[in-house]
């Protein structure tokens, strides 16, 4: 008996008119996991079908792809019912007492029964042989599922491991502000998940911050790439900001003008690299600069939207998501970043925009951004070669 | 030279030593420093425990490098038990272990710990249902080595973890003499012991994988290194050359491993001449380890005759053999004149069939000579 992986689209085939775009990029994404594996490939409207000399690998590395609503490890057998009923047998040899019910999905027409009738033979089938299963449609422990196609039949069970969500470039380019916290990485692994092809953006205030930060940056973005292969981490030279901030603006409002500046950055960077859309990890009331009057007041400074993936979320719903993703470890290891670097006493809670527009009235920031925009660093970890020496 | 002591130690792969030479002359920096020449060093630390990781099938905070699988083996006994002993002073062991495990539990026992040992089949196997017997409320660590380093017997380890997944007990794996020998699952075992002398890499560098939930008092206290279970300044040439060798071993297992028993065969198939030897290796042994007893001759002298034809093969095991009598073959009941006369020649797939042809020749003509 052949096995096959199989994956189903899910949510993309209900948008009609991208349909076949969504597809070539999932197909892409596929391909660029698999590479190096044996594999082959054939899709159709709402699935493809893949056969492999390895399927527990292919399903393993598919696993972290976006867009695949359904992944299956299914036997694939030759069109009859005698063939059907005896894979049957073969997949509950492991399962025996358990509730279940049969699932038949019959797109060939001119097999001899229809599902309805398939389903009932197939459930009594299973009875018979394996006394301790019990029929339970509503609530089964257990579902077979049996897709009749023109030459095969396709059985599975309910193992699904597709990750949802939509396949990564769809909805174009982000930029997400990456700091090295436990919420970015989440807030840009969410964003992932809604098909934003993002790179990533971090502020850099050496030797105020160390290369170890940006080490662990770097060690944050290729846990996204796991999901996104384009992902790339622009570094922002910010000591030259950060040292005049310090100097020259009441300490209260340092993290604000802070950010308003890594706002004005984000964008332009942003801008130049096709982005559509800003995307961080604030959260609303976690810290002085992410109450709703500090929000408002940042915010203030771009045009381009901005999506807050995590904004809603406590603190322990974003910690679970960052060790299911992995991230997590990484996050909490202890270097300073910009924004934990220079950390004024009481920071303003309540900012006000007008005094904001004052400070940076006395400061010429617009050639500092600019300078920061233009000597930044552009890193790819992917083209890293392989280390001979291991 | 005829060597046949590869389970002693085996000689260095020059791309190992190549990697452990680079890295000494190219890295400069303390893997703990903050200056970039301690970034580099500690981003290579952490490639390497990573491929470590990825080639085992664990997470990167379960790899700690020690100096070798006496210390891994130390570490976990005292560690363990000293973390549990309130829990607990009961540890199951077996009469085949190395002297590593077997002198520390010794060592504990004297401390107040209680050490029952597994009941061994004919062939040596730990078992089973003596294990169930053996489990007790207060039994806070087993251990158990895959491989036994005189004999070459395997353990059905993947049973006894079956088994002891229903206690509370730990399960260390002394895999010294298996990993890059056979195939060796590190799943539902706690901690387990390797190093990587004795699969081509340098000496010095050993490793112990403890699962992320298994507790553990550290041996040696001090600055946070490359696990916080170990201070000390990571020894950065050592665990690239350790990541290196351990990746060459598990690529070319399978080959490895035919070209063994091809050459196992031949060893066995020649020693079958001599009837009144006595094979204590049987076939369910690793191929790599054939051990055997003399009788009518005393195993120091054959070992210096042998050596004097440029051959080398061992009595009992290297780091034993000055002391008392063989454990293990005593523990599978063998006589005295079969347990006083045993050899061990160990191979490796770099042993030729042409070499086992002069083994067998010198073997015959010292053994005619010698035999009174």
């Amino acid at each position: 008996m052949k096995e096959v992986v199989i994956v189903k689209y899910g949510e993309l085939t209900t948008k009609k008119g991208n349909r076949n775009q969504f597809i070539n990029i999932l197909r892409r994404n596929v391909d660029k996991k698999l590479i190096g594996l044996d594999y082959k490939i054939f899709a159709n409207k709402v699935r493809m079908f893949i056969e492999s000399n390895d399927n527990d690998e292919v399903i393993s590395r598919l696993e972290s792809v976006f867009g695949i609503h359904d992944l299956v490890l299914a036997y694939k057998v030759q069109l009859s019912y005698e063939n059907i009923a005896a894979t049957s047998i073969e997949i509950f040899k492991d399962i025996k007492e358990a509730t279940f019910k049969v699932n038949t999905n019959r797109a060939n027409k001119n097999f001899l029964m229809d599902s309805m009738e398939v389903s009932r033979n197939i459930g009594g089938v299973l009875l018979e042989e394996y006394p301790n299963l019990k029929v339970d449609v509503k609530n089964p422990e257990a579902i077979l599922n049996i897709e009749i196609r023109d030459d095969y039949a396709y059985l599975y069970t309910n193992n699904n491991r597709g990750l949802g969500g939509y396949p990564v470039g769809v909805q174009g380019k982000g930029l997400l502000m990456l700091s090295g916290g436990i919420d970015s990485p989440v807030a840009g692994y969410l964003a992932t998940k809604r098909g934003i092809s993002l790179d990533a953006i971090y502020f850099e205030a050496i030797p105020h911050t160390s290369l170890m930060a940006r080490k662990k940056v770097l060690d944050l973005m290729e846990i996204l790439r796991n999901y996104n292969y384009k992902i790339k981490l622009h570094v922002i030279p910010f000591t030259e900001i950060q040292e005049a901030i310090y100097k020259n603006i009441d300490h209260e409002y340092l993290i604000t003008i802070m950010r308003r500046m890594m706002y004005r950055i984000s964008e332009r960077v942003a801008l130049e690299i096709g982005a559509k859309i800003i995307v961080n990890g604030e959260s609303i009331g976690q810290v002085a600069s992410q109450t709703l009057e500090s929000i408002g007041v940042i915010n203030e400074v771009v045009k381009m939207p901005v999506l807050r993936p995590v904004a809603c979320l406590d603190k322990e719903e974003i910690i679970a998501i960052a060790k299911k993703l992995g991230s997590y470890e990484t996050s909490i290891l202890p270097y300073e970043d910009c924004c934990t670097v220079f950390v004024p006493k009481h920071p303003v809670i309540k900012p006000v925009l007008e005094k904001c527009i004052g400070y940076e009235e006395n400061i010429d920031f617009e050639d500092m951004i600019e300078r920061a925009v233009l000597n930044r660093l552009v890193l790819n970890t992917e083209s890293k070669e392989k280390n001979n020496l291991l | 030279m005829i060597y046949l002591d590869y389970s002693a130690t085996t000689p260095v792969d020059k791309r190992v030593l190549d990697s452990y030479v680079r890295v000494n002359l190219d890295y400069v920096g303390n893997a703990n420093s903050i200056h970039s020449l301690g970034l580099k060093s500690h981003e290579l630390m952490d490639d390497a425990v990573k491929q470590v990781a990825e080639l085992v099938g664990v997470k990167k905070n379960e790899i700690i490098f020690t100096s070798g699988a006496t210390e891994s083996n130390n570490m976990v006994l005292k560690g363990v038990s000293e973390k549990l002993k309130n829990r607990g002073k009961h540890i199951i062991s077996t009469k085949l272990e190395h002297a590593s495990i077997s002198k520390t539990l010794d060592y504990l026992e004297r401390e107040g710990f209680e050490v029952s040992y597994l009941e061994l089949d004919k062939k040596g196997k730990v078992k089973i249902s003596s294990l169930k017997e053996l489990l007790r409320d207060d039994t806070i660590l087993v251990t158990v080595a895959a491989v036994n380093s005189e004999i070459g017997i395997r353990q059905p380890i993947e049973e006894i973890a079956e088994v002891l997944k229903g206690y509370p007990a730990y399960f260390h794996v002394d895999a010294t003499q298996a990993i890059g020998k056979i195939p060796f699952s590190f799943d539902n075992i706690d901690l387990v012991s390797f190093t990587s002398h004795k699969f081509y890499g340098l000496k010095g560098i050993g490793c112990l994988v403890k699962k992320e939930d298994v507790p553990m008092v550290p041996l040696f206290h001090g600055g946070e290194s490359q696990s916080v279970y170990r201070a000390g300044t990571p020894a950065l040439p050592l665990i690239v050359s350790f990541a290196k060798a351990l990746r060459l071993a598990l690529e070319n297992l399978d080959s490895n491993y035919e070209k063994v028993v091809l050459a196992s065969k031949k060893l066995r198939e020649g020693l079958k001449e001599f009837s009144s030897i006595a094979i204590n290796s049987d076939e369910e042994c690793i191929p790599h380890i054939l051990n055997l007893s003399l009788i009518d001759i005393k195993p120091e002298t054959f070992v210096h005759a042998l050596a004097e034809a440029d051959i080398y093969i061992s009595t009992k095991t290297a780091c034993s053999s000055k002391d008392e009598l063989s454990k293990s073959l005593l523990a599978l009941g063998k006589n005295r004149d079969e347990v006083l006369t045993s050899i061990r020649i160990s191979i490796s797939h770099l042993t030729s069939v042409s070499e086992i042809d002069i083994f067998l020749e010198k073997f015959e003509e010292n053994y005619n000579k010698l035999r009174m």
